[in-house]
């Protein structure tokens, strides 16, 4: 208390502060987003019988009450919402009513992120999220302040971390140092040109989907018979192109163009998405951790200190392997909600890959790494489970067929192929899929891959799971295989049908790599 | 590490399982027969009022509840246990899906006991670790006596507060 109190910079910190005032005209603009629909409605259904005059009689000073509320309603909240940056917290009190206080102390904070959406981005304003180590979104968060703000209570809570952490030990002189902004290398970065291309890979039909939707939905509103052929030949005869005497080459330009068109829309689709997320696409190696920086519209910038990186996972897609693209995404402690979250390297050979893995304290598996396959018993059985469900669909389909008179169906015998197609399409996935599985473990990590043509691997670090599982099944017991579950912090990790005594064998090896170190220990990094 | 080692905490690993306390049996026993009344009553009265003929509900329905009485928990029992060593607290269950968890005590996060009514009718407790694992966050052991449950919860407790000092 008493060092930091002379310091003329934090004595006047500690005041309390609200929030910027523009960010209750952004609430404001938000509840009256939401309250136009319910607004029209009522409009309507109040006003309906009402001639003009009448209308604007009453509408002037319903639209005046309306507004009036609802810059009550905004600035009461944010004029009694203050924080206060204090000598050992940060709090915030709130609430018109019922007043709620909350301090989060400097040293549970992990770190701070600054987010912006499109329309506070337009008014300088950025979100500002304290990460503390809690589980679910039940972190502190300021909306909005301004940009330089927020740049400055993120680097007052470093500060104050490091002055916290280093007090006993370290000069004044070094906790000055510490606390400007931290030098950072650059350990991934896409251009517009990387960009380009992993929007290719990102094809994607959900665009086509919607619009397939849409003109369901306006199916009401046109013309019956648009749906029927009869219609447009009859329209298109009238101009002498009737489809059939289009002729050959004709049926086949047409064919192609709608082919080459719903390519161009399924791009299309996939290039927007990347560009918007991954726009300036910039992960930073700082003092502290892992800085991503991307975004288009809505600019995120989050920060991953390297002690709460669980492990990894690379994953691909059936194309882009081929290509030798592949994508990197740590594994976290839970707190910040969904999974895109974790991205560090979207899009990247697997060159680039490895020095960002080694910066989080992992690795890749070294060429001499002793891969396990899961148990053949395993792959069999389910083998088995899904030829004996094929087999009674078979069964069913030709004792149906025959019951039926045999003039109703044309070749309708012929659809009992398609079971037997799907149980050769399943054994074969079944089969490659067990081939291409794998997992090994080596002194410090666990690997697990699976997938046939879209392989995932994931990475952990033995020293940092938490609990193992052996579960057996009754056809497992007979078989001898079961599946091992890891505890691991911010996902789920397990190994699938692997041999019984392989899965024990894991599990000594993962308890004493465990046992060594205590939870404490982890969580300070 | 020690060959030696290794194969001490090998065996560790398969020790033999401590058995709960007999009382958790009859406990199950009791929760199977609360669970079937409702069946019972209401086969009674479906019958009763003639809606289903004689003994078509009743029979099957009492043959299960027999089973899940009678033969279930003395199963159910005897599948399950847990060993406890000096650094780790293992946890074995089920008759189909059979499981087998470990937890090291250098990853538990809070301890609880609990007590329901009926447990505190026999005397036992559910003894339940906390790990920060997604998979596995709560692992429980009901079923022992409320005192070996109070003594492994400090013996636990005793492990952190030493490892993380």
């Amino acid at each position: 208390m008493n060092t930091a109190v002379s310091d003329p910079e934090i004595a006047e910190d500690s005041q309390a502060r609200r929030t910027d005032p523009k960010s209750f005209i952004l609430r404001g603009v938000k509840t009256l987003r939401q309250l136009l629909i319910p607004l029209a409605v009522a409009a309507f259904t109040i006003f309906e019988d009402m001639s003009f005059d009448e209308l604007a009689l009453f509408l002037v000073p319903g639209l005046a009450a309306v507004l009036g509320l609802v810059v009550l309603l905004n600035y009461l909240p944010w004029r009694r919402l203050t924080y206060t940056v204090a000598e050992q917290d940060i709090r915030v009190e709130s609430g018109v009513l019922s007043r709620a206080a909350r301090s989060v102390p400097y040293e549970r904070i992990q770190d701070v992120s600054l987010e912006q959406s499109l329309l506070p981005r337009l008014l300088g304003l950025v979100l500002v999220k304290f990460e503390t180590g809690s589980g679910g979104g039940d972190d502190l968060r300021l909306a909005y302040l301004s940009e330089a703000e927020g740049e400055r209570l993120r680097q007052l809570v470093r500060e104050r971390r490091a002055g916290q952490s280093a007090s006993q030990e370290q000069a004044e002189g070094a906790k000055r140092q510490d606390a400007s902004e931290p030098e950072a290398h650059t350990l991934f970065a896409m251009n517009a040109r990387r960009l380009f291309i992993f929007g290719t890979f990102e094809f994607s039909l959900a665009v086509i989907a919607v619009l397939g939707g849409v003109i369901q939905y306006l199916d009401n509103l046109v013309p019956e018979e648009m749906w029927e052929p009869s219609y447009w030949q009859s329209s298109l005869n009238e101009y002498g192109m009737g489809i059939a005497t289009m002729g050959a080459f004709a049926q086949t330009l047409s064919a192609l163009f709608g082919v080459i068109f719903v390519l161009l829309i399924g791009s299309a689709t996939g290039l927007i998405r990347t560009f918007l997320r991954d726009w300036g696409f910039l992960l930073e190696r700082t003092e502290r951790g892992f800085r991503r920086r991307r975004g288009l519209l809505t600019k995120t910038d989050v920060m991953m200190p390297v002690h709460r990186v669980q492990g990894i996972t690379i994953g691909t897609g059936w194309l882009r392997r081929r290509f030798g693209w592949h994508g990197l995404k740590f594994i976290s402690l839970a707190q910040d909600a969904g999974a895109s979250n974790h991205v560090v390297a979207p899009f990247a050979q697997l060159g680039e890959i490895a020095p960002i893995v080694s910066e989080a304290s992992l690795f890749m598996p070294p060429e001499d790494t002793r891969w396990h396959r899961p148990s053949p018993q395993h792959r069999n059985t389910y083998m088995a489970i899904g030829l004996a469900v094929m087999a009674m669909v078979v069964v069913a389909a030709t004792i149906a067929t025959s019951m039926i008179s045999s003039e109703k169906l044309d070749h309708a015998q012929w659809l009992v192929l398609i079971p037997i197609v799907s149980a050769g399409a399943l054994v074969a996935r079944l089969y490659y899929r067990w081939r291409f599985a794998r997992h090994a473990w080596d002194g410090q990590q666990v690997y697990v891959r699976t997938g046939w043509l879209a392989p995932k691997t994931v990475i952990v670090t033995r020293e940092k799971l938490h609990s193992v599982e052996i579960v057996q099944g009754p056809i497992g017991k007979r078989r001898g295989y079961a599946t091992l579950h890891l505890g691991l912090a911010g996902g789920r990790f397990n190994i699938d049908g692997i041999e019984l005594e392989h899965a024990k064998q894991l599990r000594e090896a993962v308890m004493t790599t465990i046992t060594k170190t205590d939870f404490s220990k982890l969580e300070r990094g | 590490m020690s060959d030696a080692k290794q194969i001490a905490e090998q065996t560790d690993g398969d020790a033999e399982l401590t058995q709960l306390h007999p009382n958790y049996k009859s406990a199950l026993r009791v929760k199977a027969i609360i669970w079937s009344l409702p069946f019972i009553v209401g086969a009674l009265v479906l019958e009763g009022i003639g809606a289903v003929p004689g003994g078509y509900l009743v029979i099957p329905i009492a043959i299960i509840a027999l089973l899940a009485i009678l033969r279930l928990p003395m199963r159910r029992y005897n599948a399950r246990g847990y060993n406890i060593s000096s650094d780790r607290l293992r946890v074995v269950r089920g008759i189909w899906w059979n499981s087998d968890t470990t937890v090291p005590f250098g990853r538990v996060q809070h301890i609880d006991v609990g007590q329901g009514p009926l447990a505190r009718f026999f005397g036992i407790a559910t003894l339940t670790l906390h790990t920060a694992g997604n998979y596995n966050s709560s692992v429980h052991l009901p079923g022992l006596g409320l005192e070996l449950a109070n003594e492994m919860r400090e013996e636990i407790r005793g492990h952190i507060k030493r490892e993380s000092a």
